[in-house]
């Protein structure tokens, strides 16, 4: 930990990797202030050297909420999502990380249920599934939720993985817990997020769950094709044989 | 390798039934050549159970989507006030 962040103790750290998410990041922050007015927290922003200036929009975020409650850490391209967790944590201060989608399909208005769910059981990892009864899904046809099931149900009947919403990236863990299980997972995309929740439940965490709604308002733009089945085929392949 | 020695316990173990159930003759020969195809078809018919299942009873929230619609107003408004650009996309 740096040795400014050691200055500041906060309680929560939000972790939101982003790459050109230059309107989404600040109404993603707006968002998370309005919803957390009482809580000891901050925003790390992970930028990937985006093209379309989202640094610059953190920059006048910093000067509305201040530089110790925004703060941006930005890497020079692309590098992969679990290495951006991983350099999130390295700038964060609190006791507890969120990680979270900066495209607004993650509602920070979930965040106090996050908090009090970790609060009530003690729990080391909180995921939000959205896929019960709380929860929900909008912005999928009917060919993506056919997938969605199919897969959950084999990777619930091959993995046991402890948790009803697997690829699912919005999730609570305390600190220790967040860098035992990062140092120990390999894959990427959201196989990573599966193999997190995986390895989890392997290591005996303790997980709990809260419902989420996720609004899917990119998916026109990305289609689940063949090659994306296969990667999920070819993870869970891996998740069964070396967790 | 934990999980995949669970799951390899458990055909082991079927297998041992299995092969129990053909030296004795307590079922039948030819129905019991046949058990293994049986509890493949039912592994199947319950996974596709579950995923019909889950599709019918797939949690929605349309009315998410009109509140998010809301609060990206919302946001945009107060930010604008405050000098942050949230013009582009």
């Amino acid at each position: 930990m740096e040795a400014a962040a050691a200055g500041r103790k906060r309680a929560y750290s939000i972790i939101v990797p982003t790459y050109n998410e230059r309107l989404n990041i600040a109404l993603i922050v707006y968002l998370i202030f309005k919803h957390l007015p009482d809580v000891n927290f901050e925003i790390i922003v992970v930028d990937d050297g985006s093209p379309d200036g989202t640094q610059d929009i953190v920059k006048q975020l910093q000067q509305v909420y201040g530089e110790d409650f925004v703060l941006l850490r930005a890497r020079p391209r692309k590098l992969g999502l679990g290495t951006a967790y991983l350099h999130g944590l390295k700038h964060a201060s609190g006791e507890f990380v969120v990680i979270m989608d900066a495209d607004l399909s993650h509602h920070p208005k979930y965040l106090p249920s996050f908090i009090r769910k970790q609060k009530e059981t003690g729990a080391d990892v909180v995921t939000g599934t959205r896929y019960v009864k709380n929860g929900g899904v909008h912005g999928w046809n009917l060919m993506r939720k056919l997938t969605s099931r199919g897969a959950n149900v084999l990777a619930q009947t091959l993995l046991q993985p402890g948790a009803s919403d697997l690829t699912g990236s919005f999730r609570l863990y305390k600190r220790d817990v967040l860098e035992d299980l990062i140092s120990s997972c390999v894959s990427k995309g959201y196989v990573f997020q599966m193999e997190m929740i995986v390895r989890a439940t392997r290591k005996g965490y303790h997980i709990e769950e809260v419902p989420i709604t996720f609004v899917d308002r990119v998916f026109g733009i990305s289609k689940l094709g063949g090659s994306e089945i296969v990667e999920y085929l070819k993870g869970l392949v891996y998740l069964l044989l070396t967790t | 390798m934990k999980h995949i020695f669970k799951i390899a316990a458990i055909l082991v173990a079927i297998s041992v039934i299995w092969i129990a159930l053909l030296e004795s003759s307590t079922v039948p020969r030819s129905y019991t050549w046949l058990l293994p195809i049986y509890l493949v078809v039912a592994l199947g018919c319950y996974g596709l159970f579950m995923v019909g299942y889950g599709l019918m009873f797939f949690p929605t929230c349309p009315q998410e989507a009109v509140l998010l619609q809301q609060d990206i107003v919302e946001a945009k408004d107060f930010l604008a006030k405050k000098g942050v650009d949230v013009g582009s996309e």
